[in-house]
């Protein structure tokens, strides 16, 4: 499906990261937002507040982050594609209603531009702290899709890619933007509505007696979604259920139920996954990242070439679902993976932890605040080989 | 149903199958998931048959009604109501119920859910949602107590009451449903006791009606824990408490209703009056701000 | 019954009448309908249903006038009352001397 030509602000911009992913979500067809402000995110908000009432959508400020998570949960299902919008506080009183949404295979979108933490931490300036809380922050097993942009134009064509798999695979996506990307300013091209691809809700069109919202049996064919309103009369529960929705209190309704929350995105992380690659083949060296740090990365890389060493780049557009695969492969070829990123190590972690010991893995970490600065990556690129 | 008196020892004597396809209310239950979970005397139950009552009463389209409920034993409420309905998060069911209701515009929604939930961790959601008018009918089962952990304190507990928490009774002060409720904008504000089954049906239904934000508080017989701990007998006795103590005085002023450890409880509606809804009011101000530019949100299409 | 003024539609008016269905496995023996019914037209039966509690039965089968009060005050959707017209012609006899009573 083509997207809605009223929500496409087609033409060449010059916006910041966060003007940039209101326009991704409203282009995609995202027409309910529910927020609250919070430094550095605050200009998604407003920015919607501004556009919903000339494209037919609905805007919301709510009392607190925790009703803005409920709040699109709520909306999902009345069949509108919905999206909220925060930062490491908000993230942190969302990871409840996250937990619901995943229990209750809620399509919608939950961004956040990072800053630094703990805590209040640091307001206006950036980290990329919160990538382990993305994926771990709710409690209890399950699996997410977050995606990383490193650029407002980014911010825009991926906020699309959210929504998309998000709606593909019933699960919240979460965009992890930074404050640098978020306030960064720069040329965003916004293509023509017929350009811009959009998945739509799959919905259940048969017997109103027999839809189940959930099918725990096949973790790529996902059920088909209604609306609340159409006469199916479903519950939905955040506790353990089965297929009708029903809750049901046992190891055995545990097993199949949390067992599909973790299937449907990890069995399919091959589809889901989006990377990006460059000079891999003769690399000796590959530095992993993502978001603002990618870009950073990029300079010391290109450096290490002039140098003549043999560094390739690997970055990660989707840091969760984990490539586990691809990691694992281009652990047996290369001898060090270099992995920056604005926090002490998190996604290295998981390159450690895929790489199995089969080369070396070396973090170069900053605090946040700022960026690296690409000397650091060198350096480590530089030991690496030495 | 056997006519002669078996003799007690006789306790394994099945009962004849019955017909409990023609229960008037089957068409609003979730019959296949009774019994439900609620103690033998709980209130609960009877708070969803006026609720039934209610809503049969006001002849809204029963596709066009929604249900939500958050944590504790009435947030049970939803999981055996034969409308669409969601079993939430503790304290999230009026925000959850905010997106259901601005999402769809068409659709009335109703939360049934207990006084920790909607006044203690949900507090800020529902003074909130009564100061934008939300279009939403709170139904609050209040039952002076955390019943589904165990019987704690919570923030309608009444002074002197014994609770697990507050093993020497407790000393802090409760709040007062009603008078938070209209102090904080709702259009209709009413009380009732799970005595009052008619009134509160007819109460459910004016509220269901009523567009914005309405609240009717439901005091309930909680008999394993709040009655138990205060030695106040059964479900049953607090019921004839009621009969005997409930005061009907339509249109108190909210401020003189506070309840008091097993004293008198004043009930009835007391507020009615009439508002634009958070919807309404956003559609006016941004038709008149915007003009032709305005595009009213028209909810989901439909397919 | 005496009134101390005869209405005029006396004549015409049907006292209702009704029949009280107990569904016995889903209740819990809490009372309400004993209790609340203005007809007493229920009692506790002495014997159990499946889950172990007392329900109701049935003692004066004439007296219910159908006002289902019973099954709305009933918290477990286990009792609700089904209009019939009157088996025996004297019952409104049995309403009468009750509310003598």
């Amino acid at each position: 499906m083509k997207a809605d030509p009223i929500g496409v602000a087609t033409g060449s911009h010059y916006l910041d990261g966060d003007h940039a992913c209101a326009e991704g979500a409203i282009a995609a067809g995202c027409r309910f937002l529910a927020g609250y402000p919070i430094t550095p995110s605050t200009e998604v908000a407003e920015r919607i507040a501004e556009r919903f009432p000339k494209v037919g959508g609905m805007f919301i400020q709510m009392e607190d982050e925790l009703a803005s998570m409920a709040a699109i949960i709520g909306a999902a299902w009345t069949g509108v594609k919905t999206m909220t919008v925060t930062s490491g506080p908000g993230f942190s009183l969302m990871m409840e209603n996250l937990g619901l949404a995943v229990m209750m295979e809620t399509p919608c979108v939950i961004v956040n531009v990072q800053r630094g933490g703990p805590s209040t931490g640091l307001p206006t300036l950036t980290a990329q702290a919160d990538m382990m809380q993305a994926r771990w922050g709710s409690h209890g097993d399950y699996e997410i899709i977050a995606i990383s942009p490193n650029s407002p134009q980014e911010c825009f064509d991926l906020v699309i890619t959210a929504f998309n798999l998000s709606e593909r695979w019933r699960v919240p996506v979460l965009f992890m933007m930074d404050e640098c990307v978020g306030h960064m300013t720069e040329k965003v091209e916004i293509p023509e509505a017929d350009r811009i691809e959009i998945t739509p809700r799959k919905y259940y069109k048969g017997d109103k007696k027999k839809y189940k919202p959930f099918n725990f049996n096949d973790s790529s064919n996902i059920t088909p979604m209604v609306k609340a309103g159409d006469g199916y009369f479903i519950h939905l529960t955040g506790l353990t259920h089965v297929e009708n929705g029903y809750p049901v209190i046992s190891a055995e309704a545990q097993d199949k139920n949390v067992r599909h929350l973790v299937d449907k995105i990890k069995k399919n992380e091959e589809k889901i996954c989006i990377l990006e690659e460059d000079q891999i083949n003769d690399a000796e060296v590959i530095v992993i990242s993502y978001g603002i740090s990618s870009r950073v990365a990029l300079k010391a890389v290109h450096e290490a070439r002039e140098k003549g060493l043999k560094v390739g780049v690997l970055r990660l557009i989707t840091v969760w679902p984990f490539p586990e695969k691809r990691i694992r492969q281009l652990a047996k070829q290369v001898k060090a993976f270099v992995v920056p990123e604005l926090n002490l190590g998190q996604v290295v972690l998981e390159v450690e932890r895929c790489s199995s010991g089969q080369t070396k893995t070396i973090l170069v970490p900053h605090a946040g605040g700022s960026v690296h600065n690409p000397n650091d990556i060198l350096a480590a690129i530089e030991e690496t080989v030495a | 149903m056997s006519k002669e008196k078996q003799p007690l020892t006789d306790t394994l004597h099945i009962p004849e199958p019955e017909d409990e396809l023609t229960h008037p209310m089957k068409d609003y239950l979730r019959s296949e998931r009774l019994p439900h979970i609620w103690c033998s005397t709980c209130g609960i139950g009877t708070v969803i048959t006026a609720f039934i009552t209610g809503l049969e009463k006001s002849k809204l389209e029963k596709e066009k009604v929604a249900v939500v409920s958050g944590i504790g034993c009435s947030g049970r409420a939803a999981g055996y109501i034969r409308l669409d309905s969601f079993h939430t998060t503790h304290g999230r069911a009026i925000p959850f119920a905010t997106g259901l209701a601005l999402g769809n515009p068409e659709l009335k929604v109703a939360i049934i859910s207990g006084d920790g939930d909607l006044t203690a961790i949900g507090g800020n959601h529902f003074i909130h949602a009564a100061r934008r008018n939300m279009n939403l009918t709170i139904i609050c089962i209040n039952n002076f107590n955390y019943a589904m952990t165990g019987g704690q304190a919570g923030p309608t507990t009444p002074l002197k009451a014994n609770a697990s928490t507050a093993p020497y009774g407790c000393y802090e002060y409760p709040f007062s449903l009603p008078f938070l409720a209209e102090s904080s904008g709702a259009v209709f504000v009413a009380r009732w006791t799970s005595l009052h089954v008619r009134r509160l049906a007819k109460s459910i239904s004016e509220a269901l009606l009523k567009p914005g934000f309405s609240f009717i508080e439901v005091i309930s017989p909680c008999p394993t824990l709040y009655a138990r701990r205060n030695r106040l007998g059964t479900g049953l006795d607090l019921m004839k408490f009621y009969h005997d103590n409930a005061v009907i005085k339509h249109g108190a002023d909210t401020s003189q209703v506070d309840i008091k450890y097993q004293e008198s409880i004043i009930v009835g509606k007391f507020v009615d009056k009439d508002k634009p809804t958070f919807f309404e009011s956003r559609n006016n101000f941004l038709k008149d701000r915007l003009g032709n530019h305005f595009i009213p949100y028209k909810g989901p299409e439909k397919i | 019954m005496t009134y101390w003024r005869v209405p005029l539609d006396l004549n015409e008016i049907k006292i209702p009448h009704g029949e009280p269905r107990i569904i016995i496995k889903r209740c819990k023996g809490c009372g309400f309908c004993v209790e609340y019914c203005p007809r007493d037209v229920l009692e506790m039966s002495t014997e159990f249903n499946r889950k172990g509690y007392h329900y109701p039965e049935v003692i004066l089968e004439d007296a219910c006038v159908n006002c289902n009060l019973c099954e709305m005050i009933c918290p477990e959707f286990a009792i609700f009352c089904i209009e019939t017209k009157s088996k025996h012609p004297e019952s409104d006899e049995v309403l009468r001397r009750k509310d003598k009573s």
